[in-house]
């Protein structure tokens, strides 16, 4: 199905935002302006935008510990998350979930989690609310290869499979989990996507470095899961740019590893090729968006550098709604 | 004012909610009972028969028989209410939340907290605790003193049908997510029940027996063994008030301090053995805030480092009884 030019130049917009938003967080960390560990989700920015530009904000998404671009791709705002990750009070919760933890239940971001494999149960609790309420809306679950190894992603497809939750478990298997390589940790050595048809589901397979990829079979598979069929899986092959954490050396790369995924392998650069060369989109309306970015980014950072710290009071602040 | 049974109390009360609240959803291993076999749905009702007819009254959509799967559950139980229900989960026995712990500990417990304040989760986890039934150390544990460390959870052990109402109530009504703990020896205990519709607020213990002398602290079964203990006391004319805790989060802490700065002296008694126990964190309390009070040092009535034991000789020397209760009461008494 044909975008129209605006749904392209909001996606485009989409994935410049979060890499933009993570290649200054590369820099901002490694000078030791921002605390704490920090896992860049860059080079997979057409998984999250592909699969969240379908969405509503009744449509609820549960993201991993690299969860930066599922939040900004599901609508959160960029001054909340930059200010977050500072560590402000201001930020999109108030400092206290950093970047592990970034949530907004108001568009439907149920968070980011710290706890590799944790988010795929709560993703069927939110289905299951979404199929009490009858009004065809999903929940997502995001999880990387490594999250295909946890017990609780088994449990989740199971039990989803069961209670015919209209959950949606999105495999994004960036070829490492932490510091191992998929070849090694996943046993099935071929994809993780096989293991969610061995529970029952239908599932689809598609390059997650090709954003138009991944939007068309995001299309195809909520038609399904909407349609009142289940739970559904999908197993994107992508890249990650940078290391599991911010300061992985990443030893383990190979020769010239990281130069050839991001000369061949790179969604902004595959889908800047594809608009322009078919003549969808020009060089100058993308490069427009670009300059926009950057300077939407540049003054997310002011804010956060500027914005008010939290207080000691803080501290026991939200742990009861009333104790 | 009706007589109703604990496990009763806790199944009604539950209908209720659902009759009342549609956000109100159970889920839970054999909640239904029965589900993709020749008996059919309700063949079981919940093996504590704490769901019997809520499936033939509510349907599939809200009363959710899931597989053996307790860490999708919990975090089954972790999304529904961040979605905005209301659901109340069956771990059935709770030696089961180690399988789980990561989705009780990590996740609904600090949900809120790590967003911000932004969200509530208001998932009520039920489960079976405790011994007596000679089920051994993997059906038979007292958890409440790890739940009771971890912040964001509220911890509510109820002791008598009419607890179970008021407490069950409080926590529907309430924004947390809440551990409630239902003592397997209590299921077939009856008691009245008051009419109406009233609620017991957490953190107000409950005085079951007023005294001068001692002052004895417990939660669930051990409540009414305290009270036994207390009741040999009275025939020498020993008075003890006994503090059924009803929560452990939030505490009466006022209530401990209020009844040990008149009686001097303090008796815990814990189901779970005494390292780093409720027994430890009561008596800790007591040393901290009422030091000059105390006229003998605490004791505390405790199951013994080891986990939980089969034989019945065992199980019996294991679990407090109220002859250990009232023989450290006599020991505190006597201390000069």
């Amino acid at each position: 199905m044909q975008l129209s030019r605006e749904q392209m130049l909001q996606a485009y917009r989409r994935m410049k935002i979060i890499r933009e938003f993570e290649e200054r967080l590369h820099i901002d960390i490694a000078t030791g302006a921002i605390a704490g560990f920090t896992h860049l989700y860059c080079g997979q920015e057409a998984v999250a935008v592909g699969v969240c530009e379908h969405l509503d904000t009744d449509d609820k998404i549960v993201s991993t510990h690299r969860g930066h671009g599922h939040c900004l791709a599901k609508g959160c705002d960029v001054d909340g998350m930059m200010k977050e990750i500072w560590g402000s009070r201001e930020g999109l919760c108030k400092g206290k979930g950093g970047s592990m933890h970034i949530a907004d239940v108001d568009v439907g971001m149920l968070g980011a989690n710290g706890i590799v494999g944790a988010g795929a149960p709560i993703a069927v609790g939110a289905a299951l609310a979404a199929k009490l309420d009858g009004k065809g809306k999903v929940a997502i679950t995001f999880s990387g290869d490594g999250a295909c190894n946890q017990g609780t992603t088994f449990e989740a497809m199971n039990m989803a499979v069961v209670t015919k939750a209209p959950c949606i478990f999105v495999f994004e298997n960036n070829h490492y989990s932490e510091h191992t390589g998929f070849e090694y940790a996943v046993g099935t050595q071929q994809d993780i996507a096989s293991r969610a048809e061995a529970f029952g589901m239908k599932v689809w397979r598609a390059d997650g470095t090709d954003f138009f990829a991944v939007h068309e079979t995001m299309r195809e598979l909520l038609d399904y899961v909407r349609a009142g069929n289940g739970p559904a899986s999908v197993e994107f092959d992508t890249e990650r740019f940078f290391g599991h954490f911010e300061g992985d050396p990443q030893r383990y790369r190979g020769e010239g590893e990281l130069d050839r995924i991001r000369e061949t392998r790179d969604c902004l650069k595959k889908f800047r090729q594809s608009v322009v060369s078919a003549k969808l989109l020009t060089d100058a309306d993308l490069d427009t968006i670009d300059a926009e970015v950057l300077d939407q980014i540049e003054a997310a950072v002011v804010a956060a550098r500027a914005a008010p710290r939290p207080t000691p009071e803080d501290v026991l602040a939200d742990v009861y709604v009333a104790y | 004012m009706a007589k109703m049974m604990y496990r009763d109390a806790v199944r009604s009360t539950i209908f209720e909610a659902m009759e009342r609240d549609e956000r109100v959803v159970v889920l839970g291993e054999d909640v239904v009972g029965g589900m993709g076999t020749a008996g059919g749905p309700e063949a079981i009702g919940g093996i504590w028969s704490t769901s019997t007819g809520f499936y033939d009254a509510f349907g599939p959509d809200r009363v959710i028989d899931t597989p053996i799967s307790e860490s999708a559950i919990v975090g089954a139980a972790g999304g529904l209410a961040l979605a905005g229900k209301k659901p109340i989960a069956e771990l059935m026995f709770a030696d089961f939340i180690g399988v789980s712990l990561d989705q009780i500990w990590n996740q609904i417990a600090k949900f809120r907290y790590m967003f911000g304040g932004k969200s509530t989760c208001p998932a009520i986890i039920r489960m079976a605790y405790g011994g007596g039934f000679n089920a051994a150390a993997q059906h038979s544990q007292s958890v409440h003193h790890f739940l009771t460390a971890m912040p964001g959870l509220k911890v509510v052990m109820p002791s008598t049908p009419e607890d179970v109402r008021g407490l069950l109530r409080e926590a529907l009504r309430g924004d947390d997510p809440v551990i409630f703990l239902e003592h397997k020896a209590l299921y077939g205990v009856t008691g009245e029940v008051p009419d109406g519709d009233w609620t017991i607020p957490f953190g107000h213990a409950r005085l079951t027996r007023a005294g001068q002398d001692l002052t004895l602290v417990a939660t669930g079964l051990m409540v009414s063994r305290c009270e036994a203990a207390a009741d040999a006391l009275a025939k020498d004319g020993i008075g003890c008030d006994v503090i059924d805790l009803r929560t452990t989060s939030p505490m009466d802490e006022e209530a401990i301090l209020d009844s040990v700065e008149v009686t001097g002296r303090l008796v815990v008694v814990d189901e779970a053995p005494q390292r780093c126990s409720l027994a430890t964190d009561i008596s800790a309390l007591a040393a901290q805030k009422a030091f000059a009070s105390l006229k003998a040092p605490i004791e505390m009535v405790c199951a013994p480092h080891s986990p939980v034991p089969f034989a019945l000789e065992l199980e019996q020397a294991y679990l407090p009884s109220a002859a250990k209760i009232e023989a450290a009461a006599r020991k505190v008494l006597g201390y000069r």
